[in-house]
C-alpha cells in the first residue's frame, strides 16, 4: 500500500504544495512584520504615568514587554516593560526598562502634554508657565494650554515665513551669485584683450556686489524673523518636576495625548502620515518626512528605465533577428546572461570609474572648466547612479526581449515576408508590437531591481541628505549632475548609521514598508499596460 | 546522384529542359492551349548541402489553372513550393540552383528583389496565420506595404478582397474587431483575402485544409474554383480527394524526385508509374 502511495505521486503532489505554502507564508510574515511595525508608529499612544517602588514616577508609553533572561527556568517568569519615555535632552535616552515587579500602579493624567520637537525628539510632561519677552503671560494648565495653542499658530507662522526666506530668496540668490562668479572666471579665461576683460569683471563684480546687497537684507529679514520667534517661551515639567525652559518655535506640535478621542486620534495619524510622505527630514533623518528620498528613488528609476529599455530592446533586436546565429553570438549570449549575476557592487566600482571619474571628469574638462575644482558632473550624481543602473539592468532586458522575440509565431512573420513586406517592415508592424508584453515584463523586472539596489547607489550620488531636488526651477529644470536621496539608503542610512537607533526603528520599517509598496506600485502599473497590450494581442482562437 | 554542385542560394544557373531527365516525365505536359505562367528547369535544392531534397525538377505551371503537388510526407511538395516565392531564403544553409522563371524572370536570380517576387507570387500557409491586428488591418497591411495610404483606396481593396475570399458578408459588420476573434475556417479564408489583397499573379497554398474541419474546408475548395478564373494556384496536398476535386494538373512527388506530371484526370485513372498508381490507391504514403 505504501508502495502505491509513492507511485501515485501523492507525497510528491503535497511536497509542491509544501513548498509553495512556505514560500507564500513567508511573503506574507514579511509584510505583516515590516506592515505591523511600520503603522503603529504614527498612532497618538494614551502616556501612562507609572508608580515605581523607588517613589519616583515615570511617563510615557509601553513598546514592548519581554520576559527577563534570568529569570527563565526558576518556575515562576518575571516580566519587565520598555517605555518611551522621551524627552532626550533630561535623560539621556528616549527609552527605558522597567521590571513589572517595581512598579506599584498607573494612571493616565489628563493633562499630560505631548511636544513634537524640532530638536532633541518628543517631550512628555505637564505645562506650567508661558512667557512673553521673559514675562510670564499664563500660568496653570487651563489658561496656559490655550495661550501655548495661539502663541504655537503664530511661531509656525512665521517659521514659514523663514522657511521661504532661506530656501527659495536666500537659495535662488546664492544661484545667482555661483553663476556669476563662474562667468568672472570664464571672462577671465576666455577674453583675450586684457582691457576688455578688466572691464567686463569690474561691471559682473558690480552685479555680484548689488546681490550681495540683496543678500545682506534677506539675512536681516531673517535675524528679524528669528528674533520675534524666541520671544515666546514654555516652561515645562517632567513626570518628576524637573523644569525646563522651551522655545515655543522650537515645537513642531502639541497635543494632550490622554485627552483625546479616536477621531482625533485618526485625525492626528493621519496628518503624521502625510508629513511622512511630503517633509523634509530632521534629525539626523530618523524624524520628519522622507520626500526627497521618494522623489530620487522614482526619478531615478525612471532615468533608469529611459535608458535601459530602448537599449536593451535594440540590443536584442540585433542579437536574436540580424545576428548570425553561430558560436560567437551563443557566447554573447551567455556573457549576457553571466552579466546579470555580477554582484552590483562591482558594477558601483565600474560606474564610479568609468562614468564618474572618466565620462564625467572630461565633461567637467570640457564644458564645465570654471566651476573647477568644484566638480559638476566628475562627482557621483542621479545621472550616474541611474546609468550605472541601467548597466546592471541591460540583461534583464535583453534576455526577457529576446525571449518574447523569439515566441513570436515563424507563421507570423513568414505570413508578413509572403506579402512583400521587408524583415525591418515586418519587425516593426508584427514582431515588434507582438513582443510588447514580453519587452514589458522585461522592463517591469529590471525596474523592480534597480529601485531596491542600494550597494552601487552608494558610490555613485546617493547621500544621506541632498540639500535641494535633481529638480527645481532654475534652468535646465532637470539637474542630472545633483546628488540624491533613495529610499534604500535611507533605510540603511537610519537604521545603521544614526545615533539613536532604538528611536529610529519605527522609521527604519516605515521606510521599508515604502519602498515595497513603490516596488510594487511601479510593477502593478506596467502589469497594467502589458495586460492592455496583451488583450490587444490576445490569441484566444486557438 | 549525376550532380553534387553545390550552388549558393538564388544563383540560378539556367539549364536547357533535359527531355530524358531520368525522371521519366514530359515537362511540357500542359498541351498546347495552355500559357505557361511557371517553368522550373532542373531545380535541386539541400538544406544542409549534403542532402538533396529536390532532386532536378522539370516542370510547367499552367496559366489560370489550379496544379495540385501530392505525395507523402517529406517527399519535397511543400519545398518546391516555397521556393517559388524564394521563402526557403528564410533558412540558414539552404542552397538552391537550376533556373525557376515567373512570368518571364529567372526568380532564383540573387540580384533579384525577392519583395518584389513575393509581391506578385502570393502565399496561403498551412496554419491560418492571421496578424494579431483588426480584420482590416489584416487585409490591408499588404496593400501598406506596397505604399497605398489612401483611405478610400484601401477601403475598396479591403472590400474587394474579402468579397473574393467570400468572407465579406460575414464580416462586414466587424471589420475593426481583432481577426484572431474569428473561427479557423475563416482565418483560412482572411489569409487567402489578406493575399489576393495585392493582387498576386500567381498563390501558392501550403496544404490550406489541413487544420479545418470538412465544412470549412469545401467551402475553401469552392474559394480555390472561384479564384483561378484570375489566379494561377498552386496548390499543396495530402488529401487526393480533394487534389482530384480542385486541380486541373497534378505532380506527384516522392523522395525528392517528380515522379510524374500531369492532367489530373489522367493522373488518377491511368498513372504511368506504378509508384504513382500505389500512392493514390493508398497502398503506401
Amino acid at each position: 500500500m505504501f508502495k502505491g502511495f509513492l507511485r501515485s505521486g501523492d507525497p510528491f503532489i503535497w511536497m509542491t504544495g509544501g513548498t509553495l505554502a512556505f514560500s507564500l507564508l513567508m511573503i506574507a510574515a514579511l509584510i505583516w512584520i515590516v506592515g505591523a511595525n511600520a503603522l503603529g508608529f504614527f498612532w497618538p499612544d494614551q502616556l501612562r504615568a507609572v508608580d515605581l517602588q523607588d517613589g519616583n514616577k515615570l511617563l510615557g508609553a509601553i513598546r514592548t514587554q519581554e520576559a527577563i533572561p534570568q529569570s527563565v527556568g526558576e518556575g515562576q517568569e518575571q516580566y519587565r516593560t520598555q517605555f518611551q519615555v522621551a524627552n532626550r535632552d533630561l535623560y539621556g535616552s528616549d527609552f527605558r526598562w522597567v521590571d513589572d515587579s517595581l512598579m506599584t500602579g498607573h494612571a493616565f493624567p489628563e493633562q499630560v502634554i505631548y511636544l513634537e520637537r524640532y530638536e532633541w525628539g518628543p517631550f512628555f510632561g505637564f505645562l506650567t508657565t508661558v512667557r512673553q519677552d521673559g514675562e510670564i503671560v499664563a500660568e496653570g494648565f487651563d489658561q496656559a494650554w490655550p495661550k501655548f495653542l495661539e502663541l504655537h499658530a503664530r511661531t509656525q507662522a512665521t517659521l514659514d515665513d523663514i522657511h521661504t526666506i532661506e530656501k527659495k530668496d536666500i537659495g535662488d540668490i546664492n544661484y545667482d551669485l555661483e553663476q556669476l562668479r563662474i562667468e568672472v572666471k570664464r571672462t577671465q579665461r576666455r577674453e583675450t584683450d586684457p582691457a576688455r576683460a578688466a572691464e567686463k569683471v569690474v561691471a559682473l563684480e558690480q552685479e555680484i556686489a548689488s546681490w550681495q546687497q540683496v543678500y545682506e537684507e534677506k539675512a536681516q529679514e531673517l535675524a528679524a524673523l528669528y528674533q520675534e520667534n524666541s520671544r515666546y517661551h514654555i516652561t515645562v515639567q517632567d513626570i518628576n518636576g524637573k523644569e525646563k525652559e522651551l522655545a515655543i518655535a522650537g515645537v513642531v506640535r502639541g497635543f494632550l495625548p490622554n485627552n483625546m478621542n479616536w477621531l482625533e486620534r485618526l485625525g492626528l495619524y493621519v496628518t503624521r502620515f502625510w508629513e511622512f510622505f511630503w517633509e523634509d527630514p530632521r534629525e539626523a533623518n530618523t524624524e520628519g518626512g522622507v520626500f526627497p528620498a521618494i522623489f530620487g528613488t522614482v526619478m531615478m528609476v525612471i532615468i533608469m528605465s529611459i535608458v535601459v529599455v530602448p537599449f536593451g530592446v535594440v540590443a536584442a533586436l540585433y542579437l536574436r533577428e540580424y545576428a548570425k546565429q553561430g558560436p560567437l553570438v551563443r557566447a554573447v549570449r551567455i556573457a549576457v546572461n553571466n552579466l546579470a549575476g555580477v554582484p552590483s557592487i562591482v558594477f558601483g566600482v565600474f560606474g564610479l570609474g568609468f562614468f564618474v571619474y572618466m565620462i564625467g571628469g572630461t565633461l567637467d574638462q570640457l564644458f564645465y572648466q570654471d566651476s573647477l575644482p568644484t566638480p559638476t558632473y566628475g562627482t557621483g550624481g542621479i545621472l550616474w547612479a541611474s546609468l550605472t543602473l541601467a548597466l546592471l539592468t541591460v540583461p534583464v532586458v535583453i534576455v526577457a526581449t529576446e525571449e518574447s522575440l523569439s515566441a513570436i509565431p515563424r507563421e507570423w512573420r513568414e505570413g508578413s515576408l509572403a506579402l512583400g513586406a521587408t524583415k525591418w517592415e515586418t519587425l516593426r508592424k508584427i514582431v515588434i508590437p507582438g513582443a510588447l508584453p514580453g519587452i514589458l515584463t522585461g522592463t517591469i523586472l529590471a525596474m523592480a531591481r534597480g529601485a531596491g539596489e542600494v550597494a552601487p547607489l552608494m558610490i555613485t550620488g546617493v547621500v544621506k541628505l541632498a540639500p535641494t531636488l535633481p529638480v527645481d526651477g532654475h534652468w535646465p529644470f532637470f539637474h542630472l549632475e545633483r546628488k540624491f536621496m533613495h529610499l534604500g539608503f535611507h533605510i540603511y542610512d537610519v537604521g545603521f548609521q544614526s545615533p539613536n537607533v532604538e528611536a529610529a526603528k519605527p522609521m527604519v520599517f516605515m521606510t521599508t514598508l515604502l519602498l515595497i509598496v513603490i516596488v510594487i506600485a511601479l510593477n502593478l502599473a506596467a502589469i497594467a499596460i502589458r495586460n492592455r497590450l496583451r488583450s490587444r494581442l490576445r490569441f484566444d482562437a486557438f | 546522384m549525376e550532380s553534387q554542385e553545390k550552388l549558393p542560394v538564388g544563383h540560378a544557373v539556367t539549364l536547357p529542359p533535359r527531355p530524358d531527365s531520368g525522371n521519366g516525365h514530359d515537362p511540357t505536359a500542359l498541351g498546347t492551349r495552355n500559357t505557361v505562367e511557371v517553368e522550373i528547369r532542373d531545380v535541386c535544392l539541400s538544406y544542409d548541402g549534403t542532402t538533396q531534397t529536390l532532386k532536378h525538377i522539370n516542370m510547367d505551371i499552367a496559366k489560370g489553372q489550379v496544379t495540385a503537388f501530392i505525395g507523402p510526407s517529406g517527399c519535397g511538395k511543400s519545398t518546391l513550393l516555397r521556393c517559388l516565392n524564394r521563402l526557403n531564403d528564410l533558412i540558414d544553409g539552404c542552397t538552391t540552383s537550376g533556373s525557376i522563371i515567373v512570368g518571364g524572370i529567372q526568380i532564383l536570380d540573387r540580384t533579384l528583389d525577392v519583395t518584389e517576387l513575393r509581391k506578385r507570387v502570393g502565399m496561403v500557409f498551412q496554419k491560418p496565420n492571421p496578424f494579431p491586428k483588426t480584420i482590416y488591418e489584416n487585409v490591408a497591411y499588404g496593400p501598406r506595404v506596397l505604399g497605398i495610404h489612401n483611405k478610400a483606396q484601401l477601403d475598396d481593396i479591403v472590400e474587394k478582397s474579402l468579397r473574393s475570399a467570400a468572407l465579406w458578408e460575414e464580416a462586414k459588420d466587424r471589420l475593426h474587431d481583432n481577426a484572431l476573434g474569428l473561427s479557423g475556417g475563416q482565418h483560412q479564408r482572411l489569409c487567402i483575402a489578406r493575399t489576393i489583397a495585392v493582387e498576386p499573379e500567381v498563390v501558392l497554398m501550403d496544404e490550406p485544409c489541413s487544420a479545418l474541419d470538412p465544412i470549412a474546408t469545401t467551402k475553401i475548395e469552392e474559394l480555390i474554383h472561384e479564384l483561378k478564373k484570375q489566379y494561377t494556384i498552386v496548390i499543396v496536398t495530402h488529401n487526393m480527394q480533394q487534389a482530384a476535386r480542385v486541380s486541373d494538373f497534378t505532380a506527384f512527388m516522392y523522395l525528392g524526385e517528380l515522379i510524374e506530371f500531369g492532367k489530373t484526370e489522367k493522373l488518377f485513372t491511368t498513372p504511368e508509374k506504378q509508384a504513382t498508381e500505389d500512392y493514390i490507391t493508398g497502398r503506401f504514403g
